[in-house]
């Protein structure tokens, strides 16, 4: 065990697996000398070469659009985009391109491509630098979308995404870049648990909390400080495939459940799994499932961001209206 | 500097007054002494940027220094009603546009996500997503062109931004509508740590050639040949012969902005060399030699740019921090149901903690 940031982890888990495989590559801007904004590739290209760990143009449609060229060309590109506002310009080559071929080639092509992108707010960043653009690519078939929650799932669920044969929207939650936790590094990951379901992160009896990414550490601080109800809180993980078994067989034993996410609520991940929880648990809901969300609004500006992210306090407020029902 | 025809100069380093042959200009005494005024001052405004930045009172700054040439010279040669479309590094631009000290740091301080009314002072918000600004300022300048007006339009994106598609597809609106365009392009020899250097394409400025249509390499760090390429620019904008792609060659002499840290990337010798082409010493070299101004002049934009430090310094830690409910404002121009609730639930929610207080 080694006491690492997600960053440091994740920069472990693209090394192990860029060790591997020699047909993983990284691709990027600034990722290469600079390391990354974040560093999460610091360090890489000095040890794998620039022909390994690729210093791209400043154009993020282009980036997508060649790794899909490269994929079709044997290798297992590793995107790094800077940056979930920046995210945009590929949307085309995402969405359109990257999302459908394998389909389209009668399962001829692969695209074992994984898409890096640190997303969410809560780091006083200014506009365009702390969105959740995570329902865009959850709603588009074909890609599978991921967001680990700590360093340690982190470390191997980044080697797993780069093992995956579809396309892998893998989502960093970067104001938890710098928190550190245990991370077994000598993890056997073709034999880890697959990454594509949830995980009880932490065990309860009267509500179920689901949350992903950034929002599972203050889900769980909100379960800690809860004086009186015993929280569940169910790490959603694979945003894409979902994976609503762990949660449903959660909410058949609280009957109650608040689903909690960064990203404005209207369409969000909340109402999908609102939504298919409504379906399967029609009997054991004791209240109706609440949403605790951003707005649906523009990312506003650093100074008001605590007032638009879920915190500690509206998970709190949600849990109670519940509870109450 | 590159393969193609010298960049137009007509200020020495030393402030030697030199002729270029394809481009010149008559600037006066009295319009020389404005021009180092705002260069002087847009730098201190950048430098109180970055220490606010530092003392934690900015979220963020992104420094001009070294580039106030590039930004004040063009943007001087802008008429009241032509437009300009900037990027988050072009302080000199919004500057010379009439957009406030404070207005300007607003985004900065994360109080806001704009600053100031783009209609009213014909400058467009800041843009950070490199390169969207191109495609804005092509529309901006096919909407005069169709009703016939004599606005020019300048588009101010970086080196890097060139890699853009939406650079690219300015370009080819540009050209295919033969748009009363200036397309300013301040090579500042960086994109965050990607060096423009060494890659293989060829020099921004000749890209345009390809387009269809006239590329000029001018010596950012002279304030009077940016402003002779972009008034010769304007000028053949206005008189229907289309766009010019202008690129500024100059040097960021800070960080990409107060969270990157260039000792990773680039060398102290290199920063050394370009501070030897300062923009602003060449400005005052020429203009002292020429009798334009002299020490008590110097002196007194001096004592401005000590003031404009104060009343930015005092200014920013009083910026409001809008009331969170200012979150759901104008996010539509007309009433929308949703919005109105989240406002509601988001006043009750802060309520309730109102009334605990009291309890
Ligand atoms: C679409 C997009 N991709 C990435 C970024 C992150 N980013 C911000 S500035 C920058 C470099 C821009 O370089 P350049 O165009 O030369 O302008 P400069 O910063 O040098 O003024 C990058 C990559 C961004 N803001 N927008
Ligand atoms: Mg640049």
């Amino acid at each position: 065990m080694t006491t690492m940031t997600m960053a440091a982890a994740l920069n472990a888990g693209l090394r192990r697996a860029m060790e591997r495989d020699p047909s993983v590559v990284l691709l990027g801007e600034d990722i290469g000398r600079l390391g990354g904004v974040f560093r999460v590739t610091d360090g890489l290209q000095k040890d794998f070469g620039q022909a390994r760990v690729i210093d791209t143009p400043l154009a993020e449609s282009a980036i997508v659009g060649a790794a899909i060229g490269l994929a079709m060309r044997g290798l297992r590109p590793v995107v790094e985009i800077q940056f979930d506002g920046f995210v945009y310009p590929a949307f085309d080559q995402i969405v359109a391109q990257l999302a459908k071929l394998h389909q389209r080639s009668s399962g001829t092509v692969r695209l074992p491509i994984v898409i890096r992108l640190p997303f969410g707010g809560g780091i006083g960043a200014v506009e365009h630098h702390s969105e959740s653009p995570e329902a865009y690519f959850v709603h588009t078939a074909g890609l599978r979308v991921i967001t680990p929650a700590d360093a340690a799932t982190a470390y191997v669920t980044m080697q797993q995404a780069i093992a995956s044969d579809d396309p892998v929207v893998f989502l960093e939650p970067k104001r938890r870049y710098w928190d550190k936790a245990d991370v077994d590094s000598a993890v056997d990951v073709a034999r880890a648990p697959s990454p594509w379901q949830s995980r009880v992160v932490r065990a309860g009896t009267d509500v179920t909390v689901a949350c992903y990414g950034p929002m599972v550490r203050t889900c769980l601080e909100a379960a800690q400080s809860h004086e009186s109800a015993s929280c569940e809180v169910v790490d959603l993980q694979s945003l894409s495939p979902l994976d609503t078994d762990t949660l449903i067989a959660s909410v058949r034993r609280t009957g109650r459940l608040v689903v909690v996410h960064e990203a404005s609520g209207t369409a969000g991940l909340g109402a999908e799994v609102a939504a298919r929880v409504g379906e399967a648990c029609f009997f054991e809901l004791e209240a109706p499932v609440l949403r605790v969300t951003g707005y649906d609004i523009p990312y506003p500006p650093a100074q008001l961001e605590e007032h638009h992210l879920p915190d500690l306090d509206r998970v709190l407020d949600a849990v109670d209206r519940v509870l109450a029902f | 500097m590159s393969d193609s025809e010298p960049a137009v100069r007509l200020l020495s380093p030393d402030g030697e007054r030199l002729a270029d042959g394809r481009y010149d200009i008559d600037v006066s005494d009295a319009a020389l002494r404005d021009l180092y005024r705002d260069m002087v001052l847009v730098r201190r405004l950048d430098v109180e940027g970055t220490a606010l930045q530092r003392q934690g009172e900015l979220a963020l700054w992104a420094p001009c220094l070294g580039q106030e040439a590039a930004q004040i010279g063009s943007a001087r040669c802008l008429r009241p009603t032509d437009m300009a479309f900037p990027t988050y590094r072009d302080h000199g631009v919004a500057w010379a546009r009439g957009v406030t000290p404070l207005q300007l740091l607003g985004l900065y301080r994360g109080v806001t996500n704009g600053g100031w009314d783009p209609t009213q002072l014909h400058c467009a918000l800041y843009s950070i997503v490199i390169g969207s600004q191109a495609l804005h300022a092509a529309g901006y300048a096919l909407g005069a062109s169709l009703q016939g007006s004599s606005d020019a339009t300048v588009a101010y994106f970086g080196d890097g931004a060139t890699d853009e598609g939406d650079v690219n597809e300015a370009f080819v609106l540009a050209a295919g509508f033969r748009l009363p365009l200036v397309l300013f392009c301040q090579n500042n020899q960086w994109a965050i740590s990607t060096p423009r250097e060494g890659w293989h394409g060829a020099p921004i400025h000749r890209r345009a050639e390809g387009f269809g249509f006239p590329g000029v390499l001018v010596d950012g760090n002279d304030v009077l040949a940016v402003m002779a390429v972009t008034q010769a620019a304007l000028d053949r904008a206005r008189s229907g012969d289309g766009p010019t792609l202008i690129e500024a060659f100059t040097y960021r002499m800070g960080a990409h902005t107060t969270s990157d840290d260039p000792s990773r990337y680039r060398s102290a010798d290199e920063v050394d060399a370009w501070s030897r082409r300062d923009p602003i010493r060449r400005l005052s070299a020429y203009a002292t030699r020429i009798g334009a101004a002299d020490e008590s002049f110097f002196a007194e934009v001096e004592a401005e740019a000590d003031e404009l430090a104060q009343v930015v310094r005092a200014g920013v830690r009083q910026l409001p921090v809008p009331p969170p409910e200012s979150m759901f404002d104008h996010v539509y121009a007309e009433p929308h149901a949703t919005i109105a609730e989240q406002r509601a639930f988001l006043t009750a929610y802060q309520d309730s903690f109102a009334d605990e207080g009291v309890a």
